[in-house]
């Protein structure tokens, strides 16, 4: 997958999970956190959709690196392979 | 047979619902255990004289406009994936307090609260507000508070004690398990939940909300099994959680349960020998609830919520009487942005004891109940100077009705006054949630659901 791939993918999880947040305006270099309503539970669950949709499995101590759009698209597109 | 689950929930109560919904949307084979025929629990329906009447609600706290940053509001929508135009919540009008020589009004803007304050206890205005900053710095969730009661806290920066126990009063009644205090923690839920952001109403109340998540709970693939009475909970030899017998004599098996019975009433039914008892909760009530000809605000009373107190102080606690009516909570549900019903509506709630509602036999008792309504409409009276409506519906219920219907001991509506923050109880795979995991109300108890299920269902494996 490409990394424009991937980001779309990662988008439309934040989609689903975010209903009220207008995602299309997310800058790639800001925390997610900083742009979004995202708080813990909501990492839980980026989490949990990459596992349901892609079968990807994010171990705990792997978290912070979802914290902005650069960093999830640099340590998910190895996954997505 | 034996059924197997992922998990179980018992209870289709608000933070029962929730629990399965979370647990379902990820895969989870989940099914809830529900000894009614319906679902909401403390906040359920039924249906009198062609009307569609809810058990419980009043309001719902929490309000938020949409798109409100970090608030449980919205949070508790985003983790269901409900979108918040699907409640058509609409807000109150303005609520008030009112005691003998004082009476505040307050809205879900804070300027009237201040603008109250400021005009009846002008001393104490930069109290309120340091104590406004204490309350927003303050993470009320953090699951490993100490236990501190919040009058010590409050008074340091509240002297006037008419004051201290009119900003109490609305936040005891709607949330606390203990007896004229309550724990800090539970305090700043309340105030924030309340003055900070405030009341508002589902439209058609309460079964918008449990339809809703009745419809989200299908979609996501979960199961409920009604009239399914959870009569025993083993475990095995390590001290985990092995099975669940149900009164039919059903055996059901997951290695995680999540209870909203209760928490006495969740050990009542652990098996096997175990010293923990967490108290009964001692807060329970009678409710009357009259239909009128005429809208309270055509008779000139447009107050949404009040809460009426006619002694000095306020008295939270069981009361030695029956019941207690120098003290209640009014609400008109046609009050609301958004009027639901073709009648007027009058809710009033009033402190019961609920040995004392036990012991009586059915005669007595239901002289017990007219006596409680008929108060209630002189209440109602002195409240609305001009009321000259007629009565078309009544009714009553008492703490042996919630009992009854939702299993919890003593008629309790919150709870033990013995919580358990982090869920856990004695047995492992056995966790607590809703009222006693120490989230209630509407929103509070999802909340709870949400946040148990997220815990021990979705990030423990
Ligand atoms: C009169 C009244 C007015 C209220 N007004 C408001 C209000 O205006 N706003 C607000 O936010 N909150 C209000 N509340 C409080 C609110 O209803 C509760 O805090 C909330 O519904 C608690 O939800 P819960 O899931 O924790 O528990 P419950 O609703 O008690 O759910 C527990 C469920 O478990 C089931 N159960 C129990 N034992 C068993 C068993 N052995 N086996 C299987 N199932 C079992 C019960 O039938 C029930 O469905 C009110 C409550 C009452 C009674």
């Amino acid at each position: 997958m490409t990394r424009e791939d991937v980001r779309q993918a990662v988008v439309d999880i934040i989609a689903d999970i975010a209903l009220d947040d207008d995602v299309n305006g997310i800058n790639d270099e800001v925390a997610l956190r900083d742009q979004l309503d995202l708080d813990s539970m909501d990492f839980l669950d980026i989490v949990m959709e990459l596992k349901k949709r892609h079968k990807i499995e994010v171990p705990q101590e792997d978290y912070p690196q979802l914290a902005s759009m650069k960093s999830c698209v640099d340590y998910l597109q190895p996954k997505f392979q | 047979m034996t059924k197997t689950y992922d998990a179980i929930v018992i209870g289709a109560g608000m933070s029962g619902l929730a629990a399965a919904i979370r647990l379902a949307m990820y895969d989870k084979k989940v099914c809830i255990l529900e000894k009614h025929t319906i679902s909401g629990g403390l906040n359920s329906y039924y249906q009198r004289a062609k009307r569609p009447f809810d058990v419980g609600l009043h309001a719902m706290t929490n309000f938020v406009p949409k798109g409100t940053k970090a608030a449980p509001m919205s949070k508790l929508l985003k983790q269901l994936r409900i979108p918040y135009e699907a409640l058509e919540l609409s807000e109150q009008n303005y609520s008030k307090i009112t005691f003998p020589d004082y009476e505040l009004s307050f809205s879900n803007n804070l300027e009237l609260l201040l603008s109250e304050i400021e005009k009846n206890f002008p001393d104490e205005i930069d109290g309120f507000n340091k104590l406004l900053q204490k309350i927003r710095e303050f993470n009320e969730v953090a699951l490993d508070n100490e236990t501190v009661m919040a009058k010590d806290v409050v008074s340091h920066f509240i002297k006037n004690e008419s004051l201290l126990e009119m900003i109490f009063c609305p936040l005891l009644i709607y949330g606390s398990a203990w007896e004229n205090d309550m724990d800090f923690s539970q305090f700043v839920i309340m105030f924030k939940s309340i003055y900070l952001e405030g009341f508002c109403r589902p439209k058609n109340g309460v079964r918008t909300v449990i339809n809703l998540l009745l419809e989200k709970l299908e979609n996501v693939g979960g199961e409920i099994h009604f009239r399914t009475e959870v009569a025993a909970i083993r475990t095995n030899h390590d001290g985990a959680i092995s099975e669940i017998e149900t009164k039919k004599g059903e055996i059901y098996k997951a290695p995680v349960v999540l209870s909203s019975m209760g928490y006495p009433e969740t050990m009542n039914v652990l098996d096997g020998e175990n010293n923990y008892s967490p108290r009964v909760g001692k807060m329970t009530f009678t409710e009357s609830i009259m239909l009128l000809d005429k809208k309270p605000s055509e008779m000139g009373q447009n107050a949404t919520i009040i809460f009426y107190n006619n002694r000095p102080k306020y008295l939270y606690r069981k009361p030695t009487e029956i019941y207690d009516n120098q003290s209640a909570v009014v609400c008109f549900p046609n009050n609301f942005g958004h009027d639901d019903y073709e009648d007027g509506w009058i809710r009033m709630t009033n402190m019961a004891n609920y040995e004392l509602w036990k012991e009586l036999e059915r005669p007595e008792y239901l002289k017990e109940k007219e006596r409680v309504f008929n108060d209630s409409v002189e209440l109602a009276k002195k409240l609305i100077p001009n009321f000259d409506a007629n009565i078309l519906v009544k009714d009553t219920f008492s703490p042996t009705t919630i009992e009854r219907y939702t299993g919890h001991f003593g008629g309790t509506v919150y709870g033990s006054p013995d919580k358990s923050r982090d869920g856990k109880t004695p047995v492992k795979g056995l966790y607590l949630i809703g009222t006693d995991q120490g989230f209630l109300g509407i929103v509070g108890s999802m909340l709870s659901g949400i946040s148990m299920a997220n815990l021990y269902g979705l990030m423990e494996n």
